[in-house]
Parts: C-alpha cells; sequence; structure tokens
C-alpha cells in the first residue's frame, strides 16, 4: 500500500461517495443515520491512512517523496507525490474533514446527498495537493468548484443562488488563463511533469505586446495568469468580493471546508508554481504583490469592522490574514515563506473553528446578526471560553498558533520593504479591534434579551468537535517545530532555487537598463 | 477497376439500396404499420456499418478517379456519423409513437440523410462534395417539416430549405471559381494547381464562398440564424438529429475541403476560420443566456461548440484535426444524453420545453436529474467530465499554433457560456417547489441518458482510446 498511500488517501472519501450513491436508498430517519455514519467513517479512515505518510515522510529529502506515475490521455501523466511544501496542506485537509462532517449531524435536508458532496471535496482538494502534473492539477483545482456550487446552492441560505453563482464564476474566470498558461507551458517545455517544469526556464526576455513593453516577457504573462487564479482562490483585494457572499450562505460545514482549506489552494498554487517557475516574473511583479496585500489587510480590516453578520466578519478576516499569507510568499525569504505556511497552516484552524463557533449558536437562534446576540456568557460558559480561545488565536496572541504565522510573516517583510511591514503591522492592531469587539458584543454584557433565555450551552456532540482544534491551535503556538522541521528544507531549497534562477535570467541588468 | 470501385464505396452503396429497398417494401405492405420494424432495420444497419468500417480496411483507397476517397479519416467521421444517428433513431421510436409521426418515410430519410453524409465526409471531388452535401440536405428538409399539421414544424422545414438553398448556392458559386481558376474539380487537382505560396485572388473569391457555404451547414455565426428556429420548430427527436450526425458530416467535410483541396495555403484560410470561430463562441454563449425554451438553447450552444469545434481547425495542423474529431465525438456524446432527457420531459403527456419547468427536478427524479447535472458541466467543460478534455484539446491546438489570442478568446467564452448550463442545474437542484414533471421515461431513453452521463464521467480514465484513432484519422487528412 506505502507504493500507492497517496492514491489511496486521495480516493478512500471518493470510494465512500460511490457507496453512498449507488447502495443507499431512502430519506427516513435511519437512512440519514446511515449516511452520516458513512461519511464519517470514510473521512477518519482517510485521515487515519495519512498518518502513515506524517510517519513515512523524510523532512531532510528535499524532492518528491511517495510519488506515483501512471501514463494517461494527450502524453500528460497521473502523477501524484508531496514534499515539505505540500504534505501539510494534505494532513490539514485529512484533519479536518472528520470534523465538518461531525458538525453537519444536525442537518435533516437531503443529508446523503450533502455527505456525497463533502466527500466528493475531499478527494478534489487533497488531489490539489498531491498532483504533480499540471493538468491533473487543474483538473482537482476546477473540479472542486462542482461539489462547492452545490453545497452553497442547495444547502445555503436566503440568497443562495446569487452566492452559488457568483462563486462559481468569479473562480472558474480566474482559473481558465490558468489553464491557457498551461498549455504555453506545455508547448514550450513539451512536458506537464512539475518536477521537470520547476528546473525547466521559461524564456524571460522582455518585449512589447500591442505598445506595452512587457519586462521580463513569457515569465511575467503566464505569472500573470496564474495569479489571476490562484488570487481569485486566495482571495486578494480587490477580487475578494466573492468570498463574504459565498462564506454567508453556505452552510456552516461549507463555510469550515471554504475557509480553512480552499482558500488554501490558492497559497499554494503560488508556492508549486509562480515562486519556483517563474522567478522572473515573480521578482518583477513581487513589490506589487506586496503592496496589494498591505492594502488587502488594512482595508478589509477596517470593512470587517462594520459588519453586522458575524459570518461575513469572519470571512472578511480571512481576506485579512490570506494578505499576510501572500505577503510573506513575495518576501521570498525563509522566515517569511515558513510563516505564510504556518498562517495557512494555522488559519486552517482558527477560521474553521470560528466558522464551526457561528455555527453552533446559528442552530440554535438561526440568524447570525450580531445586534440579536449578547451576555451568552451566561448561560453558555463552555461556549464563551472556546469562542474566546478562537478570539484570541485570530488576534495573534502569543501562545497561539495565529501569533507565529504572523510574526513570522512580519519578521520576513521587514527585511524586504520596511514601508510595508508598518502598514501591515497595523493589521494585526486592527484584527485586535474587531475581533475582541465581536466578542463583547456577543458574549459578554447581561443577558437581557427574551430570546436568548433559554438558549443551551454547547453538546457534548459539539466540544467533542472543538477538541482536536484546540488542542492543535495551542499546541502549534507553543511547538511551532512541529509544522517548520517539516517545511523548511523544502523551503530553503525553493528559495535558493528562485535566488539561482534569477541570478541566471540576468534580470538585474535588465532593470538597470530601463 | 470498376470492381475496386465498387468495393470501396460498398457502404454507402448497400445503406443506399437498403433505403429503396425498405421504401419500396414499406409502400407495398402496411405503410406506416411496418414503421417500427423498419426504424429498427435502419438502426441495425448502422450499427452493422459502423462496426465494418471501424474494424474493416486500412490505409486509404480511392474510387472514381479521386472523386471518393476512404481513409482513416473518413472512417472515424462515418462510424461516429452511424453511431450517433443510431442512437437518435433508436432515441425517437417512442417519442414518434406517442405523438403519432411514426410514419416509414423517416427512417427511410434518415438512413439516406446518412449516404449522403458519408459521402461528404469521402468527399474527394468538388462535385462528390455537393452530391453528398444536397444528398443530406434534401432528406433534412423534408424530416424538419415531418410533423406536416403544425405551423412550426412546416415553418421550420421552409426556413430551413429557403437558407439551406442559399448557403448550397454560395457553395456551388465558390466551387466554380475554383474550378474556373484551377481547371479541375479534383482536391488533389486543386493543390497543384493551388501550390503552397501565393493563392490567387479569384481562387482566394472561391475559397471564401466555399468557406461561407461550409459554415452554413456546420451553423457557425455569423451564418447561424436559421438553427435556433429549426431547432425549435422541429419535432424533438429530429431537433436531436440534427444536433449530431450532420454536425460531424459538415464539420468533416470542412476539414476535408480546407486541408485536402486548399491543404498548401493555411495561412489564407486559417484566418477565415478563426473569425467563424471566435464569433461563433460568442455567439453561442451570449445569446444563450435569455433563452427559456431549452431546444433554443441547445442550438445556441451548439453555435458556441461548432467555434470551439472550428478552433481546432484554425490551428491548420493534423493536432488540429485531432482535436476537432476528439471534440465532435465528444460533443455527439453529450448532445445524445441531453436530448434523451429533453425529449422524457413531459406533463401530462405533452412535451414540456420550456427550463422552467424543471424547478426542482431532482426531488422527484434524483437518478435522472444527476445525469443532466453530469451532462451540464460536462457541456460547459469544468473537469473532471469528459468534455473538458474537448476544449484540452483544441485550446492546446491553438495555442500549439502560435493562436493565444484565439485560445483565450474561446476559455472567455466558454466562462460566459457556462452561465447558462448553471442555470439548468440551478432550476432542477435549487428551485422551488413545482408540479412535477412526468414520471416514465422509456428505458431505451433512461439507458442513453444514463449511459451518457456515465461516459462523461468514466471518461476520465483514459478517455476510452478515441486518442489514437483520431490522430490517425487527422494524420491521414494533413500531411
Amino acid at each position: 500500500m506505502l507504493n500507492s498511500l497517496l492514491s489511496t488517501i486521495t480516493f478512500i472519501p471518493l470510494l465512500g461517495a460511490v457507496i453512498l450513491a449507488l447502495f443507499l436508498r431512502g430519506e427516513d430517519e435511519a437512512a440519514q443515520r446511515n449516511a452520516k455514519w458513512l461519511g464519517l467513517i470514510a473521512t477518519t479512515a482517510t485521515f487515519l491512512v495519512s498518518i502513515f505518510l506524517y510517519t513515512g515522510f523524510d523532512p531532510s529529502n528535499t524532492d518528491f517523496q511517495f510519488v506515483e506515475e501512471r501514463e494517461w490521455v494527450l502524453g500528460f501523466k497521473y502523477k501524484m507525490g508531496v514534499d515539505g511544501i505540500s504534505i501539510l496542506f494534505v494532513l490539514l485537509t485529512t484533519f479536518l474533514m472528520p470534523l465538518v462532517i461531525a458538525s453537519c449531524w444536525d442537518v435533516k435536508h437531503r443529508v446523503k446527498d450533502y455527505m456525497i458532496a463533502f466527500l466528493l471535496l475531499e478527494t478534489l482538494m487533497i488531489g490539489v495537493f498531491c498532483a504533480l502534473d499540471l493538468i491533473l492539477f487543474y483538473l482537482f483545482f476546477e473540479a472542486g468548484l462542482i461539489p462547492m456550487f452545490l453545497i452553497i446552492g442547495i444547502w445555503g441560505g436566503a440568497n443562495r443562488i446569487y452566492a452559488s453563482f457568483k462563486f462559481f464564476l468569479y473562480t472558474l474566470l480566474g482559473s481558465v488563463l490558468m489553464l491557457i498558461a498551461m498549455i504555453a507551458m506545455y508547448v514550450d517545455a513539451g512536458t506537464t511533469d512539475i518536477p521537470t517544469l520547476l528546473t525547466h526556464n521559461f524564456a524571460s526576455e522582455s518585449f512589447d505586446v500591442l505598445g506595452i513593453h512587457i519586462l521580463g516577457g513569457m515569465q511575467t504573462l503566464m505569472w500573470l495568469a496564474f495569479f489571476a487564479s490562484f488570487a481569485v482562490k486566495m482571495p486578494m483585494w480587490p477580487v475578494h468580493t466573492w468570498l463574504p457572499d459565498a462564506h454567508v450562505q453556505a452552510p456552516t460545514a461549507g463555510s469550515v471546508v471554504l475557509a480553512a482549506i480552499l482558500l488554501k489552494m490558492g497559497g499554494y498554487g503560488f508556492l508549486r508554481f509562480s515562486l519556483p517557475m517563474f522567478p522572473v516574473g515573480s521578482e518583477v511583479l513581487g513589490t506589487f504583490v506586496l503592496w496589494i496585500s498591505a492594502i488587502a489587510i488594512v482595508y478589509t480590516s477596517l470593512v470587517a469592522l462594520a459588519q453586522h453578520d458575524m459570518k461575513k466578519l469572519i470571512a472578511y478576516s480571512s481576506v485579512a490574514h490570506m494578505g499576510y499569507v501572500t505577503m510573506g510568499i513575495f518576501a521570498v525569504n525563509q522566515q517569511g515563506i515558513d510563516g505564510a505556511i504556518f498562517q495557512m497552516i494555522s488559519h486552517g484552524f482558527i477560521s474553521g473553528a470560528l466558522f464551526l463557533c457561528v455555527g453552533v449558536i446559528y442552530d440554535r437562534m438561526h440568524t447570525r446578526e450580531i445586534d440579536a446576540y449578547g451576555g451568552l456568557v451566561n448561560r453558555m460558559p463552555a461556549y464563551a471560553l472556546i469562542f474566546m480561545l478562537f478570539t484570541m488565536a485570530n488576534v495573534g496572541l502569543p501562545g497561539t498558533s495565529g501569533f507565529i504565522g504572523e510574526f513570522l510573516v512580519l519578521m520576513g517583510i521587514f527585511q524586504v520593504n520596511t514601508w510595508v511591514a508598518v502598514i501591515a503591522t497595523t493589521g494585526v492592531i486592527l484584527s485586535a479591534a474587531y475581533a475582541l469587539w465581536l466578542y463583547r458584543r456577543v458574549v459578554m454584557g447581561d443577558l437581557i434579551k427574551e430570546s436568548l433565555k433559554s438558549i443551551t450551552d454547547m453538546t457534548g456532540r459539539e466540544r467533542a468537535i472543538f477538541a482536536p482544534l484546540v488542542v492543535m491551535t495551542i499546541l502549534l503556538g507553543v511547538y511551532p517545530s512541529l509544522v517548520t522541521d517539516i517545511i523548511s528544507p523544502s523551503v530553503g531549497a525553493l528559495i535558493s532555487h528562485y535566488d539561482n534562477a534569477l541570478l541566471d535570467s540576468g534580470l538585474a541588468t535588465a532593470v538597470a537598463e530601463n | 477497376m470498376i470492381q475496386a470501385d465498387l468495393n470501396t464505396v460498398l457502404p454507402e452503396i448497400i445503406l443506399a439500396v437498403y433505403a429503396m429497398f425498405a421504401l419500396i417494401a414499406a409502400v407495398y405492405t402496411g405503410k406506416d404499420k411496418t414503421a417500427p420494424l423498419v426504424l429498427w432495420a435502419t438502426v441495425a444497419l448502422f450499427v452493422i456499418l459502423a462496426t465494418f468500417i471501424g474494424f474493416g480496411t486500412e490505409g486509404a483507397r480511392t474510387a472514381f478517379g479521386g472523386a471518393f476517397i476512404d481513409d482513416a479519416f473518413s472512417r472515424f467521421a462515418k462510424v461516429v456519423i452511424l453511431l450517433s444517428a443510431a442512437a437518435i433513431l433508436v432515441l425517437s421510436q417512442d417519442f414518434m409513437t406517442r405523438n403519432d409521426l411514426l410514419r416509414f418515410e423517416y427512417p427511410i430519410l434518415i438512413a439516406l440523410a446518412v449516404v449522403g453524409m458519408m459521402m461528404m465526409v469521402s468527399a474527394g471531388d468538388l462535385m462528390a462534395l455537393y452530391m453528398g452535401l444536397e444528398l443530406q440536405s434534401l432528406a433534412l428538409y423534408v424530416v424538419a417539416a415531418l410533423r406536416r399539421d403544425s405551423v412550426r414544424s412546416t415553418e421550420a422545414g421552409l426556413k430551413y430549405f429557403v437558407l439551406g438553398a442559399l448557403s448550397s448556392g454560395m457553395l456551388l458559386y465558390g466551387a466554380s471559381l475554383v474550378y474556373g481558376y484551377s481547371g479541375t474539380t479534383l482536391f488533389s487537382g486543386i493543390t497543384a494547381a493551388v501550390g503552397s505560396g501565393e493563392i490567387g485572388l479569384g481562387l482566394l473569391f472561391g475559397l471564401v464562398f466555399v468557406v461561407a457555404g461550409l459554415a452554413f451547414k456546420v451553423s457557425a455565426a455569423p451564418f447561424h440564424m436559421w438553427t435556433p428556429d429549426v431547432y425549435e420548430g422541429s419535432p424533438t427527436p429530429i431537433t436531436a438529429f440534427f444536433a449530431t450526425a450532420p454536425k460531424v458530416a459538415a464539420m468533416g467535410l470542412f476539414a476535408r475541403v480546407v486541408h485536402d483541396a486548399f491543404g498548401g495555403v493555411v495561412s489564407d484560410w486559417s484566418q477565415v476560420v478563426a473569425f467563424l470561430s471566435v464569433v461563433s463562441m460568442f455567439l453561442g454563449a451570449v445569446a444563450a443566456i435569455g433563452q427559456r425554451d431549452i431546444k433554443r438553447l441547445m442550438a445556441y450552444s451548439s453555435i458556441a461548440h461548432m467555434g470551439f469545434a472550428l478552433m481546432g481547425l484554425a490551428a491548420g495542423t493534423a493536432e488540429g484535426v485531432q482535436a476537432m474529431l476528439i471534440y465532435m465525438a465528444i460533443y455527439v456524446v453529450m448532445n445524445v444524453g441531453t436530448f434523451a432527457f429533453i425529449l422524457s420531459m413531459e406533463k401530462d403527456g405533452q412535451p414540456v420545453t420550456d427550463i422552467d419547468a424543471l424547478q426542482n427536478f431532482s426531488k422527484y427524479h434524483p437518478g435522472r436529474a444527476l445525469a443532466m447535472l453530469v451532462l451540464m458541466f460536462s457541456l460547459a467543460g469544468i473537469p473532471p467530465l469528459v468534455g473538458f478534455f474537448g476544449k484540452l484539446y483544441v485550446l492546446q491546438a491553438a495555442v500549439d499554433a502560435n493562436m493565444e489570442w484565439l485560445a483565450i478568446a474561446g476559455v472567455i467564452a466558454s466562462v460566459i457560456g457556462a452561465f447558462y448550463y448553471l442555470r439548468i442545474i440551478y432550476f432542477m437542484y435549487f428551485g422551488e417547489d413545482r408540479d412535477a414533471l412526468d414520471a416514465g421515461m422509456p428505458p431505451v431513453g433512461w439507458v442513453l441518458l444514463m449511459g451518457c452521463a456515465a461516459i462523461m464521467v468514466l471518461g476520465v480514465v483514459n478517455l476510452f482510446g478515441i486518442e489514437a484513432p483520431a490522430l490517425a484519422a487527422a494524420q491521414a487528412l494533413v500531411n
């Protein structure tokens, strides 16, 4: 099994989905329960198998490991493998999915289809992080839109139609340009094999298109095409507008997956494609990304302050936190990229937990309006404690995983661009403002609202879902080497490759000439 | 000599002779009572011929002094044409019976149209081209107006006839110019006359007119005006037929003419084809957004898809032709499945074509809704469904031929087009509660719907090995 471990991990959820689709009939209570249990078993099995991935992985080896390769159509390959950059995303996905399934235990509407959609989504998400062929990557990357579109559209809130269409078309438009760039890469390099492409030098001679001088030539254009896709997925300001809509309308479990895993695909894409394959393009436009990220952090934090809807507030906070990620990546130094990956992993736990927190009270009161709550601590002490922990983690309190990520990124960025670092640091203050204010309005104070008088504290199931997230958030906060030991060697290799490629390309002289 | 010629065109002869005998037999026996028998006999013959052609001879042969070409390209196209025609015939039986449309002429006319199509993709001469085209078109004009007592259907037939005649006239005019300036009607002779450098003004004029005539037949914009009306007015099984086999034949003929006769001057026609491609893709994507009638919607969808197939042709390479063939094969499967679904859309026994009637369809018929969902995503070109691979092939061919702008235009059009496929899914899955459509669906239709959907999903493994035969076909055409 070890030589096809990645395929096993990827396709166990699919197998679960197929079994559900073919063999489970009816919509009665028993069928619903069976569907949920099968979903939970499939995702848990995936997680258990993925532990072998963790134990068998050798961090000091910066090549791809657990590689599998088979022939496919048109000279493309079915090729899977992980390195220090991608393995943690796989583990994050397999770790979170059982919790996501458990969180939708109270869903009553079309339970079987719901489970199938999430299981399919898990297969596709793991596939994205494992794929070592451009087209295979694209296939997993795009296919994820289908289950997410259905999750938002079928089980979403009142305005779900608009949100689902916006989500789908927005992200599709971003991705198709990437597809063209991928085809252009294939035509240029003659292969879609990612490890080979990582060492391929794409042309970087400047040229003019329609009278516009393009510094970095082909690389810059392809970088832009990939950027269009990943920036939308990430999402970066100003193409983030689909995210608040999608988050608000999606059901709780959908929001968790969206925030915790799907957004990370953008960051992963930058690390896997943009930086190593188009170093010249990255260098030409890197500063631009840094500034956009800085604007994103401040702007979306301010927008978050003005929200009345809890989910929308957390969604904007996600955009702000993703700003740190892009900033760290395009700082292109060890601390920056380490921090960016760390931030993505930690944000996976924290934002997932925050959306689950909203889900807990939404299930009870069926509203996400902040004004509808207040003084919950009086009746829900356990909830208040957990919500506080994740609010603090979101702010980046030392001792939680949120602090490590932000701190590393800020350290990285300070070496590259002091002004951007200064602006980004103000975002930390703003995040404290909106997060703590949210917490005060929802949890603190006296319980005066009549409707809240009978609200009950978290059930055993809900506490069980939060327990692993609490453990991970604190564990990574006090013992960050758990993550950095795995990613650092691969990140180091990435950076030295990037620097060498830049030297070879003679970009410095090109810049000097202009 | 004549013996070898006849051997080469044997499948066409068998089919033509069969059609005539079936006509006589049906007229002198039970007339319309024999219709189901004739229909199934025609289907059986299509399948046998497809097997015979698909697994038969290899290499290339010509007959009648080069006027008829039997090569890997024509065989690939013929197999697709025969199988899709068979599928549509099978699909139509139930609908035609219930709507009292199952006349014995129907399968016979289809058989004659198919003979014409087989002739088209094998044409090696302008006259053979025109004969095949007219045989096909005349049969199709009649079937479009099959529902004699319906104004819509007769209008569709008449419109199709008038515009079809106009396009034939343009094509003929172009053909006469080509003949006048090259002195021959044989494709091989035209190639020799054209040479590979500059094309003369007269020949260029002829080429443009021929291409315009062909664009009418594949319903590429801006020659698409007849498509939505004919699709809407014709009985649904006939619409399904229009959307599949004739499109493959016309596209095959298109490739045949531009590569066989004008293969030396690719740059002269590739711009024209690229223009047709861009306009079709955008028109198909934008105009379908406002449609409520699913048949009109499919008409615009087919215009957009023809635009994509033309993109492969515009590349002007063997890879481009291969991409076009794969695209057409996938397109046909998707359309057979979709029309199997549309045929089952009924309420109180009456056919419904308004997409609004699909509201919350998935609640009542989860299996059919799922199959339709797969087909719609596949038509939109979303991975991992097979429709995506069709697009991937043509995009790759375009980029390979340094037509990045065409590829970029194509993907943007496909995003716009995705909207209306999504809207059908939205009605089926997110819609509000309405009166359900009828539950029943003929078993044949169900099998075809599910089968096509399954092909769209399972094809991701290796596309059912279609790549190699398509490549062989393309290489036979482009050399």
